[in-house]
């Protein structure tokens, strides 16, 4: 007799996908938790840690929208490592800006982010073509040029970054500004990506031929997922300019590259939410074991691969197949 | 129906000397033929004669080597595949790739979502779910048993196939190239979707069909060119060119001199 796991949908989910009629309470508790209760916890977060956590807050945020911004690429089939490019240069119109025309931040971040996007698609317009391993260098070497760069001509305050700049109001308004971007880019992407016009963006990452043969020009849309994706990161880099009054040439370090990966990854590619979950789990984790202090990077690096071989497919996707189906076992018919 | 409506004086289709070359392999060599509107060529020879290539080159997924692609009186040579779709030449594929995770009908979203349907729409979409959903019917999913709304993953071969052909009609194309539709179905299958392939004539749709199954071809079509190791041995009535010497040799697997 041999035993095999059935995985059956429960409730609404097996009803219909994206349609239903909320019959009682209950149903409506069953959708609306997974929404409300993580919010809700933040919100908690924000009002009972103290400032040096709120800080971590912020920055937890930065990276998960550096995470979001990643998720949105690879959705569209473009590998980024080099996400500390549209941070970097965020980061350093935010600061170029308030610095020599003392624009306030409300104007240097929305300046920053759209200009960040162009700007960053511009520069990768030209291997828009490219696939795979090789869009991947080729974002993985830009920021890592451009640092040389501001090292070697001296511009944007050289070596020493521009310091002593404008912050925002007040450290409530910086935390909840940087927690409300990061829930709304995270809303505005998972709605996006399942339109019609995700549908085209999905579909030039599994079968990119398919949608030529479609008479949709692929780079068109995918110069779109990019500026999206890039002014995300942009958005970031400004934030956190703000947020630290400084800009240097810290902002294009492989750091800002790598955490929104990994946090994508352990969090659950392709669902947004998993790279927000990812980003709260290990931009907090990496502060706690600031304290084991010169094994900090070997015990984070052994988290992440405790966590990619025991699970995959991602936090979220597991937390997600838990909550809609529920796992009995039935017998096979031999 | 379409926008290449206006025939200009000429073929609709004119492959002049068109070569491809991979390494050192002729994949394509010297083919040229014509095609006039309203009209079905088979494309037959056997494994690796460069038929797909041939598909592949006219579609703009293969750049040539040299040789030139002209539609209706426009020089296409080198155009990129999405532009080549655009002005009405639609194509499936061998190997269908369908979104295995959507249902059916959500999968002709994206020739649906085009430039080329909102202009021929008058500057609209229109209710997209809707008309794909009836041009999987169309082609066969029966819409009272919500075959359309399947998941793509749960359907047989036989209808990712014929939906690889609806996503082809949806881009409401002058010209049509079905590359091996027929390849891996039953006769069964096979028998449902020849009407929708007639009714696409009777349309005036232009179709170039690639084949192995020539017995279900030579019932549509009544002209073929044979490839063989990437030349051109042979044209004309399917009957004729079946008792050519070279074409028995081809197919034989005889040595070609």
């Amino acid at each position: 007799m041999k035993l095999r796991k059935e995985r059956v949908d429960r409730g609404i989910k097996a009803r219909t996908e994206d349609i239903f009629a909320l019959l009682s309470f209950r149903e409506m508790i069953y959708l609306l938790a997974p929404r409300v209760v993580p919010i809700l916890i933040l919100l908690i977060l924000t009002l009972a840690l103290g400032p040096y956590w709120q800080k971590v807050l912020v920055s937890t945020a930065v990276f998960a929208l550096l995470a979001l911004s990643w998720d949105l690429l690879v959705s569209t089939g473009m590998v980024s490592l080099g996400q500390a490019l549209f941070f970097g240069v965020g980061s350093y119109i935010a600061g170029f800006l308030n610095h020599s025309f003392h624009l306030s931040p409300f104007l240097t971040i929305p300046i920053a982010t759209i200009g960040g996007g162009t700007v960053c698609t511009i520069l990768l317009l030209p291997v828009l073509r490219l696939r795979g391993i090789y869009f991947a260098m080729v974002t993985l070497a830009l920021p890592l040029m451009l640092v040389r760069v501001i090292e070697a001509t001296k511009i944007l305050g050289g070596t020493e970054g521009i310091s002593g700049l404008a912050s925002l109001p007040s450290p409530k308004v910086e935390l909840y500004f940087s927690l409300l971007a990061a829930l709304a880019v995270l809303f505005i992407f998972r709605r996006l990506i399942n339109t019609d016009y995700g549908l085209v963006l999905r579909g030039i990452r599994d079968n990119d031929r398919s949608v030529m043969s479609g008479g949709i020009n692929i780079y068109w849309y995918k110069a779109q997922a990019l500026w999206m994706a890039s002014a995300v990161g942009a958005f970031a880099g400004a934030l956190m300019t703000h947020t630290y009054m400084f800009v240097g040439m810290p902002v294009f370090e492989l750091d800002y590259s790598i955490i929104p990966i990994a946090a994508a990854v352990v969090g659950g590619m392709g669902t947004f939410a998993g790279s927000l979950l990812g980003a709260f789990i290990l931009v907090p984790l990496s502060e706690i074991l600031r304290g084991v202090g010169g094994l900090r990077i070997v015990i984070f690096g052994l988290f992440l691969v405790i966590f990619t071989v025991a699970l995959p497919e991602g936090i979220f996707h597991y937390i997600q197949r838990k909550y809609h189906q529920f796992e009995r076992w039935v017998k096979v018919e031999e | 129906m379409g926008e290449g409506g206006r025939m200009k004086n000429g073929p609709f289709l004119d492959v002049s000397n068109l070569n491809k070359q991979f390494g050192g392999v002729r994949a394509v060599d010297s083919v040229s033929f014509e095609l006039q509107q309203g009209e079905i060529l088979g494309v037959i020879g056997p494994n690796g004669s460069g038929k797909t290539t041939l598909v592949n080159l006219i579609t703009g997924f293969i750049k040539p080597g040299s040789g030139r692609v002209s539609y209706q009186g426009k020089e296409i040579t080198g155009w990129m595949p999405y532009k080549i779709a655009d002005i009405g030449i639609a194509r499936t594929f061998q190997m269908v790739k369908p979104f295995y995770q959507l249902p059916a009908f959500k999968n002709l979203i994206i020739p649906l979502y085009s430039p080329r349907v909102k202009r021929l729409a008058g500057g609209k979409y229109g209710d997209r779910d809707a008309i794909a959903i009836d041009l999987l019917e169309e082609v066969g999913f029966e819409r009272d048993s919500f075959v359309p709304f399947k998941v793509a993953s749960v359907l047989p071969h036989g209808y990712l196939k014929r939906m690889e052909l609806a996503k082809c009609i949806a881009l409401r194309p002058d010209l049509i190239i079905l590359d091996e539709l027929f390849s891996g179905l039953s006769m069964a299958e096979v028998a449902s979707i020849i009407p929708v392939i007639e009714k696409l004539m009777a349309e005036g749709k232009t179709i170039i069909m690639i084949e192995h199954r020539l017995r279900e071809l030579f019932r549509i079509t009544n002209r073929v060119i044979v490839l063989n190791f990437g030349r051109k041995i042979a044209e004309g009535v399917p009957k004729e060119v079946m008792e050519s010497d070279e074409v028995k040799k081809a197919y034989l697997g005889l040595e070609a001199e």
